[in-house]
């Protein structure tokens, strides 16, 4: 145990902040410009696994491991959430064959 | 016995009761038992307090009889109590409401016979006795209003009777309105009344008043109230239109409420508090005044009209106007011997006129009678006798009343005795018009009306022949000293007057004076019905047709002096204006103009925002992100 917090203290901190910036941008990106469901929700995956990284990091160098029973709270929701939207996304695919996120604007008022 | 005179209001209120519930389940014989004879029972108890407060008053007492049903509501130092006072003055109204109504519910078993309302108009003829016992028992003025308003009330049912007819619902609306007015005078009397004597009980009132300077201003307020009440509810200028248009309802509604006995409640009222009045002589004057001016004015309408009840309507108006008169001029006697006399001659002639209605099958137009005095020889020589009552030709019982009045008048201002020859002259023309165009000359109605002619039932001659009667010897129980009489009603009734004797003005005429005014009279009115047997019967003049066009004064009286069109331009339309203004501007533009505004506001504002709603998901986020950025933005630079 103390090995990896050496490992992860390995790295600077700055450099997981900086990362972690990077995969979440790419993620809200991914979220904002990809039309594909199934897109959507990698790109959701990835900013949460960006927070999850990050969190671990904070909880390393501070040596509090509250942060790190947050990522597990985190992964046990990210999975929660990923069945509900395969379930929304296959139903979608059922009733407009697409996975378009555009066929979804028919719901609006 | 004296304790149970509270039993003469309730037992018609039981026969009300009774006759309301049942309808038209019972057979009609019940109905008329149980209707006639509550009031025929109350009629009894009448007479026994009658007879009791006559033995009181013989024997020197005033003959007051108090009763204290139980306190109805105390309010600071407003105490008011359920009570009832019998005293000379109310005991014969009694026997007037009572004994007149009794006949003519009589009358009413035959004349609504074959009316599918007939218990309904059982109910309401006695609770109608109900409310004018109330109105004349009551001890305190608010007692006389629950009366007051009943009788109203009674009045709008009975007049709107036939309510399936919109001219007779509306002529009972008009009676109610115009009665409204007439009662918000008589409720803010009572308030100053209140305010001044710190008492509505006739008793505190009129002893507090009797030591009040004359002319002042409090009683002055106070007596132009109860005026106005008057003015309402005895069909004074300027409120006497309801009266003509109440002829709607059944003849002896007419003859009961609105010749007999309601419309002389502002008589009543006036006798009644007669010591405020005689305190404030403007009062006094402004009354005579208004009495007179009625009196010649509907007498003056009275002549060209050709409805056999507008005429006994106008009529009506015109002896009330004689009756204020006699207020007026101090006459308070006179004027209540005028109501009991009326009431027997005009029920008399109303129903007369029913039963000549009757027996033309609803015809009203006296332009489609005449000759039916072979026909109908009771109703003839009955109403023979009320039109030489009521025209004030001696011995009969109008001569006697009219001629107080008229005495007093004259002893007050000649001038006003001369306005009220002239409509007694009035009076007699158009009475005497009445009897020859319907019962003299030929008969002018159809071959159909002509075959079913017949003379009324016992249950419609009996009363006519018992009011007959009493026309004829109801004058002499007040004959003048100057005719060798002792004044019976007047030393009988002394009490109510007592207080205000000391200023009031006594009749102080020479007997030579007063022979020469009843010769007057008396030979004017016998030239008039000369004059009118001239003109209907020897040359057989028919009054004209309503498409006819008449001219100068005949139109004038004929259109009712335009009074009704002139409180339509004065009053009906600039409130029908100011009403549709309102719904307009007010209503329509002001209240639903903001309420639908704030409507029309939330529904632009929500098409506004929606927009935002696109339901392109992408645009969600991407405001999602800017808002998060945002506030993070926020959070990092407010630190």
């Amino acid at each position: 145990m103390e090995n990896i917090v050496t490992q992860i203290q390995g790295v600077p901190l700055n450099h997981y902040i900086i990362f972690c910036s990077i995969i979440f941008a790419i993620g809200v990106t991914g979220v904002l410009i990809r039309r594909n469901v199934i897109i959507i929700m990698m790109s959701i995956e990835l900013m949460l696994n960006a927070v999850n990284l990050l969190l671990a990091a904070f909880s390393a160098y501070r040596g509090d491991p509250t942060g790190q029973v947050f990522v597990f709270f985190i992964m046990a929701l990210a999975a929660a959430e990923v069945a509900v939207g395969l379930a929304i996304i296959i139903m979608v695919y059922r009733n407009t064959k697409s996975v378009d996120i555009e066929s979804l604007s028919k719901l609006r008022w | 016995m004296s304790e149970l005179i509270w039993l003469i209001p309730l037992i018609p209120f039981i026969g009300f009761v009774i006759n309301g519930l049942m309808g038209n389940r019972v057979p009609k014989a019940l109905t008329a038992i149980v209707g006639c004879g509550a009031v025929l029972a109350s009629f009894v108890l009448s007479l026994f307090v009658y007879f009791e407060i006559a033995a009181a008053r013989e024997a020197g007492a005033s003959g007051e009889i108090y009763v204290h049903l139980f306190d109805w509501f105390t309010v600071g130092k407003l105490h008011v109590a359920l009570s009832f006072l019998a005293d000379p003055l109310s005991a014969i109204m009694l026997l007037i409401i009572t004994g007149v109504g009794f006949l003519i519910h009589l009358y009413s078993c035959s004349y609504m016979a074959s009316d599918a309302g007939f218990g309904k108009f059982f109910a309401y003829l006695n609770l109608f006795i109900f409310f004018m016992t109330i109105l004349v028992l009551g001890s305190n003025y608010l007692v006389m209003f629950i009366g007051w308003e009943g009788v109203g009330l009674c009045s709008y049912l009975l007049i709107g009777f036939w309510f399936k007819n919109a001219s007779y619902a509306s002529a009972a609306k008009k009676a109610f309105v115009m009665n409204r007015i007439g009662d918000l005078g008589f409720l803010i009397a009572m308030f100053f009344i209140l305010e001044t004597f710190g008492s509505l009980e006739y008793g505190t009132v009129f002893a507090a008043a009797a030591s009040m300077p004359v002319g002042s201003s409090m009683l002055l307020i106070i007596t132009l109230l109860l005026f106005v009440a008057a003015t309402g509810k005895s069909a004074q200028i300027p409120l006497f239109t309801w009266l003509p248009d109440a002829m709607a309802g059944p003849t002896p509604v007419s003859a009961l409420i609105h010749a007999a006995t309601m419309v002389t409640a502002g008589i009543y009222m006036v006798v009644r508090s007669n010591i405020l009045f005689t305190l404030s002589p403007v009062t006094m004057e402004i009354m005579a005044v208004v009495g007179l001016a009625t009196a010649l004015l509907a007498a003056f309408i009275a002549i060209t009209q050709t409805d056999i009840k507008k005429v006994l309507a106008y009529s009506t108006v015109s002896q009330l106007g004689y009756m204020f008169l006699g207020l007026g001029v101090g006459a308070f006697t006179g004027a209540f011997f005028h109501v009991l006399t009326h009431a027997f001659f005009k029920a008399l002639l109303f129903l007369g006129a029913g039963s000549v209605i009757h027996a033309m099958h609803d015809e009203q137009d006296m332009r489609q009678m005449g000759g039916l005095r072979k026909a109908l020889p009771v109703t003839f020589i009955t109403m023979f006798i009320g039109t030489i009552a009521i025209s004030g030709i001696p011995p009969f019982a109008g001569f006697f009343s009219k001629d107080e009045i008229l005495a007093h008048a004259f002893q007050h201002q000649p001038v006003l005795w001369a306005i009220g020859f002239l409509t007694a002259l009035c009076t007699a023309f158009y009475m005497f018009r009445l009897l020859y165009l319907t019962f003299f000359g030929k008969f002018r109605g159809t071959e159909e009306q002509k075959k079913h002619l017949h003379e009324s039932p016992w249950q419609m001659t009996v009363p006519l022949v018992v009011l007959a009667v009493l026309s004829v010897i109801g004058g002499f129980i007040n004959i003048p000293e100057a005719l060798g009489g002792h004044h019976s009603l007047a030393a009988f009734l002394a009490p109510i007057f007592e207080a205000g004797s000391a200023h009031a003005e006594t009749l102080s005429l020479s007997h030579s004076t007063e022979y020469l005014l009843m010769g007057v009279s008396a030979g004017g009115a016998l030239i008039m019905a000369v004059v009118a047997y001239n003109r209907y019967v020897r040359k057989e003049t028919l009054p004209t047709a309503d498409t006819q066009a008449s001219k100068g004064l005949h139109k004038l009286s004929f259109r009712k002096l335009y009074v009704d069109e002139f409180y339509d331009a004065l009053v009906v339309q600039p409130l029908n204006r100011l009403s549709v203004g309102f719904y307009k501007y007010v209503d329509r533009s002001g209240i639903d103009g903001f309420v639908n505004g704030v409507g029309n506001f939330f529904v632009g504002a929500g098409k506004g925002v929606r927009q935002w709603q696109s339901g392109h998901v992408g645009f969600y986020i991407m405001m999602m992100v800017i808002s998060v950025i945002a506030i993070l933005l926020y959070a990092v630079f407010s630190i």
